[in-house]
């Protein structure tokens, strides 16, 4: 057909989602990575070149290892108590006939739809020294006034993972019955007749069975807890006394320090790939054909 | 399956309906009681937590309103989230259009661009770009006497709908793909020129996906507050709902008033969780489609 109006479609199409793209993503991921090399004033635009300064200053900075050290406790501890809690309760939910299992469903999804800011506000309700309620529970099975200070040194870590947990077992509860529902009813059946118990059932056809699906959320996990965990220490923890990889990178831009802050972004974002690759290699395994 | 019911299994029944209920209720019950904190007076906020409120007090909402400014924050997050999604559907439908259903020179290369998009994460570049509109903002400063990057609404709408962008267009490129290209012949046959057949013929159909991606993308600009934060900074500036309640909630340990507080939490929560009420089966449908976010 006539070449010249196609073309002329096409630019017209594609360039603004290209501009809009590479303006406000393209350009500041290179930026990250350039800036991690330089020095910014803080006021002004003027930048000096140093080097790989910036990231030797970052590995002797003990915050920042700190930090470091909570993201990959949070990383290691939310994924395992979530990934417990989604699998058996998605397990529960597609294997077993419960009356109401579209409202279970329902309400275990409501967590993923509230802002961050909403959760820590809910939170900041539950962990509340002085009429909190998880405080006046404790208190009421010891019998006495419990006043654990949930977000002070050193419950902070703990009151972070279980926000975290408590927001993230729906949506991956969710993800793990789409596949599960996958998973043909006469394989189960074959097996039952074979004596295999519920238990056997799920370790030897469920869990195979899904497995692509397990690795996928797996890298899912470590993505997504680097970049939770910042949200929800931004929006729970006071400024400053705990810390996370994202929310360390985030206040050295409050202080002015952008060449520092961008250094830290770029070993964040080196950690996180290589963290994500390793995991997919150690877990790779021959696939199982339903 | 043609097990008979033993007293084991009536005992696992039970176990599992424990479990189950045991979640919902520690879900159900910290979101409940803050929609019933937000009517209950500031005096009742110390005492014991689980009693009910002795009225309900409505002056929390009105004083969240008007006093703590909670109606325009609202207001703001109406209007950058439609905004955002209009910009979003207007730039996003026709470019993956044409990159799954054209063949023309770099079309193969800007696919796998914007494939690559989908793995920057945006609290990785929230820093570079206030940068860099704080740079344009100076440029403009000098040349113009004023500023319209940082600060501004409708610039906050652009920078949410670019960062939705690779997303976006993965989800639909997805669809587009699967349609037969018999369609465009015919519309060509009646004599549609390429915009005819794209918008006339082709988006119609795609209705499907643009639903699901204004559920996803309302989600998450409603929710949104990194960026708003940031691009937002000016204390005397107009702010988003999730930012003005952050405020809120972090200038609360000094004066406390709980009850307009809560009133403001319930203010953000509750239009997504109408809207989650509404078309819950369709959200985590398709979020098992575009599981790739989060």
């Amino acid at each position: 057909m006539h070449s010249k109006g196609r073309s002329r479609f096409i630019v017209l199409c594609v360039a603004p989602a290209v501009i809009l793209f590479f303006l406000f993503m393209v350009l500041p991921t290179v930026n990250v990575f350039r800036m991690s090399l330089f020095e910014r004033g803080a006021y002004s635009p003027t930048e000096t070149f140093v080097g790989v300064n910036n990231f030797k200053v970052l590995f002797k900075d003990a915050k920042f290892i700190a930090s470091m050290q909570n993201t990959i406790l949070l990383i290691v501890t939310v994924t395992i108590i979530t990934f417990f809690f989604a699998i058996v309760f998605a397990a529960i939910l597609t294997r077993e006939k419960i009356k109401g299992q579209n409202f279970f469903r329902i309400v275990f999804y409501i967590p993923n739809i509230l802002s961050v800011v909403v959760i820590a506000g809910i939170f900041s309700a539950v962990y509340k020294p002085e009429n909190g309620m998880l405080n006046s529970i404790f208190s009421l099975f010891a019998g006495r006034e419990v006043m654990v200070l949930w977000k002070d040194q050193p419950m902070v870590i703990v009151s972070i993972i279980i926000a975290m947990v408590w927001q993230a077992i729906g949506y991956y509860m969710v993800m793990y019955m789409a596949s599960m529902a996958a998973v043909p009813a006469d394989l189960y059946e074959s097996a039952g007749l074979d004596g295999a118990g519920r238990v056997k059932q799920f370790f030897q056809l469920t869990l195979p069975l899904i497995w692509t699906n397990i690795r996928t959320t797996l890298t899912f996990f470590i993505i997504s807890t680097i970049n939770m965990a910042f949200l929800f220490v931004k929006a729970m923890v006071a400024k400053g006394s705990s810390d996370v990889a994202l929310s360390f990178m985030y206040n050295q831009k409050d202080a002015g320090l952008y060449g520092y802050s961008m250094a830290a972004g770029v070993v964040i974002f080196l950690f996180s790939f290589l963290l994500s690759a390793l995991v997919n290699k150690v877990t790779a395994r021959d696939v199982l054909e339903m | 399956m043609t097990t008979k019911k033993t007293s084991g299994d009536r005992l696992y029944q039970v176990f599992i309906y424990v479990v189950l209920a045991m979640l919902a209720i520690v879900i159900i019950v910290p979101v409940a009681w803050v929609f019933l904190a937000s009517v209950k007076q500031n005096s009742e906020f110390y005492g014991n937590p689980w009693t009910l409120p002795a009225s309900f007090y409505w002056q929390n909402f009105v004083d969240a309103w008007n006093a703590a400014s909670m109606g325009s924050y609202m207001l703001n997050s109406a209007l950058v989230t439609a905004l955002s999604l209009a910009i979003l559907l207007v730039v996003a439908l026709p470019a993956a259009y044409c990159l799954s259903r054209f063949r023309f020179r770099g079309g193969r290369f800007l696919n796998v661009c914007f494939m690559a998009g989908l793995f920057i994460n945006v609290n990785y570049i929230v820093v570079p770009i206030f940068l860099m509109m704080r740079d344009w903002d100076s440029w403009m400063n000098y040349f113009f006497g004023k500023t319209i990057f940082l600060n501004n609404l409708f610039m906050l709408a652009i920078v949410y709908a670019a960062t939705a962008l690779p997303f976006t267009v993965y989800l639909l490129s997805g669809y587009f793909a699967t349609l037969p290209h018999d369609f465009e012949e015919a519309a060509y046959i009646d004599g549609a020129g390429y915009g005819q057949a794209m918008i006339r013929v082709i988006f119609p159909m795609a209705q499907p996906s643009i639903i699901t991606i204004i559920l996803f993308n309302f989600l998450s600009f409603w929710n949104e507050y990194i960026i708003s934060m940031t691009l937002m900074s000016s204390s005397t500036g107009q702010k988003t709902l999730p930012v003005g309640l952050l405020n809120l909630m972090q200038g609360q340990q000094s004066k406390a008033e709980f009850g307009i507080m809560y009133a403001g939490l319930v203010l953000v929560m509750l239009p997504t969780l109408i809207l989650y009420m509404c078309v819950q089966k369709k959200l985590t449908q398709g979020m098992t489609v575009g599981g790739l976010k989060g």
